[in-house]
């Protein structure tokens, strides 16, 4: 067994790789090592590993039902008659509620890193490849949407779509695109007269192929570093969102929505408001530090140290 | 914003003098970005679902008096002449009536703006006091246990959630302590006592000579002005730091060494000379978004500003409201932008 491990490491470790599979596998391989060295990356994915399953097994793993109200055990502090953190004004068991809560946040960061991301990679590629007008064009709405402030910007697409989750995560996606629209176009003006790009034009591949088949896979690691520092952010504006009662609706136990609900009764009873926070400060805290180390893995030049 | 793209508007006017055919470029982009907002702004009122003829003239009003009024607000024209009509009141300073304190919005503004400003002012000055220095030090000294606080202060403010850490603030300053005042600007006692001069209740109070008012302001302030601060010296000491390495590790530093000049006079008269306009650039940005992140503080401190009005009208589905608001912040922020943006151009000879 020993030996089997000590052959894969080394085949991994190759400096001369026989396939192209070894290659990538290889390339994989050492940037998990480079990552691995990082020990605050390792913390935060190992937070972000324990909320994840946290969230997955959220039934199995909480104590009471957490939308059970229950007037008679109001406001009970932590510890007391098995609610591990307490309950909130309503009787409901604080523990239970921000397990639930795990999945909205996930939920909603998995949304906007998918659209955003995707919003500015197309603007971004296509301004940098058909340039002239186009790109002048598209680059101004770009510059338009940089220019705003994102949170007040938010409120007001939700105030024109309604309030809830899916409205929450357009008004962010909505705000958050531009910084990844600007980064695909810097990528795809360094490739758009690189010698690999005429090839495949002299073979005969339309614009679409190679905007989408060419271009883009090449963008694609610069806007993983940046959507994984994002994410963060991306947490605090849909939980900042839910505390001003935009976001998620009650009784949904989204964490923001959750310190609104505790705010009233934070000089008596801290831990209602107390808790979620914890629980946001945790995820975003964990997502800086994993998008800190991504970077100093994928994107050497920019590191920190 | 230093545009590749810029020089392409400037080619179209071939034979003006390059330091007008720039100042031109940048109005333009200036007036093109704030077309941009009012737009996004006018979209945004025209997909509400709140019907704005019924919200003028409320549910109880009959066919005739509705088809008036829709016609006076000007909703029976094309959508761009209503652009146009839009764009226009807007620069006259005209963003209709709020439905909440029936009062032109523009006064509502002018009347809670400054307020705003007194927070995010202080806030950026607790920033650049103590950011900035932190920011050279833990250059200076790279790796030591200085650096990694001033790394570890970034770290928590780019984590925490505002509103939250100033529910804590409130709940150990005011409520477990008592060192600060609570929620609001002032005390009950001293509301209206001071006329306003300049809105601004801690530099009205030091001018009329009204201390035990700037005393209790100040215990208000202070609080949600160092929250804020904080999080600007989180973002100030960050990119201090890098600005100063960067100086640092360039060979003027050396030579200056070489020379036998002061450690001191090597960081301060030499390095840190050097990062001025840049670090200018940022403290405008870090104030922009201090306007912006006040929306969040207010609500937690009562504090009577712009994100607390926006934020108020928007519960109480008053739009004209929320639009002028987000215009007023939006063209601000804009405007620091540009003008940081400009203020680099001029300064460093670099980017010319």
């Amino acid at each position: 067994m020993t030996t089997n491990t000590h052959g894969l490491r080394d085949w991994l470790l190759s400096d001369e790789p026989t396939s192209r599979r070894q290659a990538s596998l290889s390339a994989w391989y050492k940037g998990w090592l480079t990552f691995r060295s990082n020990t605050l990356a390792m913390l935060g994915l190992g937070v972000l590993v324990v909320l994840i399953l946290a969230a997955i097994f959220a039934p199995l793993l909480a104590s009471h039902d957490p939308f059970a109200q229950d007037l008679g055990a109001r406001l009970l502090a932590p510890g007391v008659d098995g609610h591990l953190f307490g309950t909130d004004s309503l009787g409901r068991d604080i523990y239970s509620r921000i397990l639930y809560g795990a999945r909205i946040s996930i939920y909603i960061v998995l949304l906007v890193a998918m659209v955003a991301p995707l919003v500015g990679l197309i603007v971004g590629t296509v301004a940098g490849y058909a340039g002239g007008w186009v790109d002048v064009l598209l680059m101004r709405i770009t510059d338009i949407f940089l220019a705003f402030p994102r949170l007040i910007l938010a409120l007001a697409f939700v105030a024109a779509l309604g309030a809830g989750i899916e409205n929450a995560v357009l008004a962010i996606s909505l705000t958050a695109w531009p910084p990844y629209a600007r980064i695909a176009r810097a990528e795809t003006l360094t490739m758009r007269n690189s010698d690999f790009i005429h090839a495949i034009r002299l073979q005969g591949a339309g614009h679409t192929r190679i905007v989408t088949r060419h271009i883009w896979p090449l963008c694609i690691s610069s806007l993983v570093i940046r959507v994984t520092l994002d994410m963060a952010g991306i947490i605090l504006t849909a939980a900042g969102l839910g505390f001003l009662g935009l976001g998620a609706q009650p009784p949904s136990p989204e964490w923001g929505a959750m310190i609104s609900e505790g705010r009233k009764y934070i000089l008596d009873y801290w831990w209602v408001a107390t808790i979620p926070g914890l629980a946001i400060f945790a995820i975003s805290l964990a997502f800086n530090l994993l998008g800190d180390g991504l970077r100093d893995v994928l994107d050497p030049k920019e590191g920190t140290s | 914003m230093a545009d590749s793209y810029a020089s392409d508007e400037g080619r179209q006017l071939p034979s003006l003098p390059p330091w007008l055919r720039k100042t031109l470029a940048t109005l333009a982009t200036v007036a093109a970005t704030i077309l941009g907002l009012l737009f996004v702004t006018f979209m945004i009122g025209r997909v509400m679902p709140i019907d704005p003829v019924l919200a003028v003239i409320g549910e109880r009003a009959t066919q005739a008096q509705y088809d008036e009024t829709f016609r006076e607000l000007g909703l029976d024209k094309p959508l761009l002449v209503q652009f146009g009509i839009y764009v226009n009141d807007v620069i006259h300073g005209d963003f209709g009536t709020s439905i909440r304190t029936g009062q032109q919005v523009s006064s509502d503004i002018a009347r809670v703006f400054p307020a705003t400003l007194e927070l995010a002012t202080l806030g950026t000055l607790i920033g650049v006091i103590l950011g900035v220095p932190l920011g050279v030090v833990a250059a200076v000294r790279r790796g030591s246990w200085i650096d990694q606080i001033a790394r570890f202060v970034g770290l928590i403010g780019y984590s925490m959630p505002i509103f939250w850490l100033g529910l804590v603030g409130l709940l150990v300053f005011y409520g477990m302590l008592g060192w600060v005042a609570g929620p609001g600007r002032v005390g009950i006692f001293y509301q209206g006592v001071v006329e306003p001069i300049t809105g601004m209740l801690l530099v009205d109070s030091a001018l009329r000579g009204e201390w035990a008012v700037f005393r209790d302001a100040f215990s208000h302030i202070i609080l949600p002005a160092s929250l804020l601060g904080y999080y600007s010296l989180a973002y100030i000491s960050r990119m201090t730091r890098s600005f100063m390495l960067e100086q640092l590790g360039a060979e003027y530093v050396t030579t200056a060494r070489v020379k036998g000049l002061s450690e001191w006079n090597v960081i301060w008269g030499h390095a840190f000379r050097n990062i001025r306009i840049q670090l200018i650039t940022v403290i405008a940005l870090a104030y922009a978004n201090l306007l912006e992140g006040s929306v969040l503080t207010e609500i937690i401190f009562a504090w009577p500003g712009i994100g607390q009005y926006i934020t108020t009208s928007l519960l109480a589905n008053d739009m004209n409201s929320v639009l002028g608001g987000t215009i007023v912040i939006g063209t601000i922020f804009v405007g620091i932008n540009i003008f940081s943006d400009l203020l680099y151009r001029f300064f460093d000879p670099r980017a010319k």
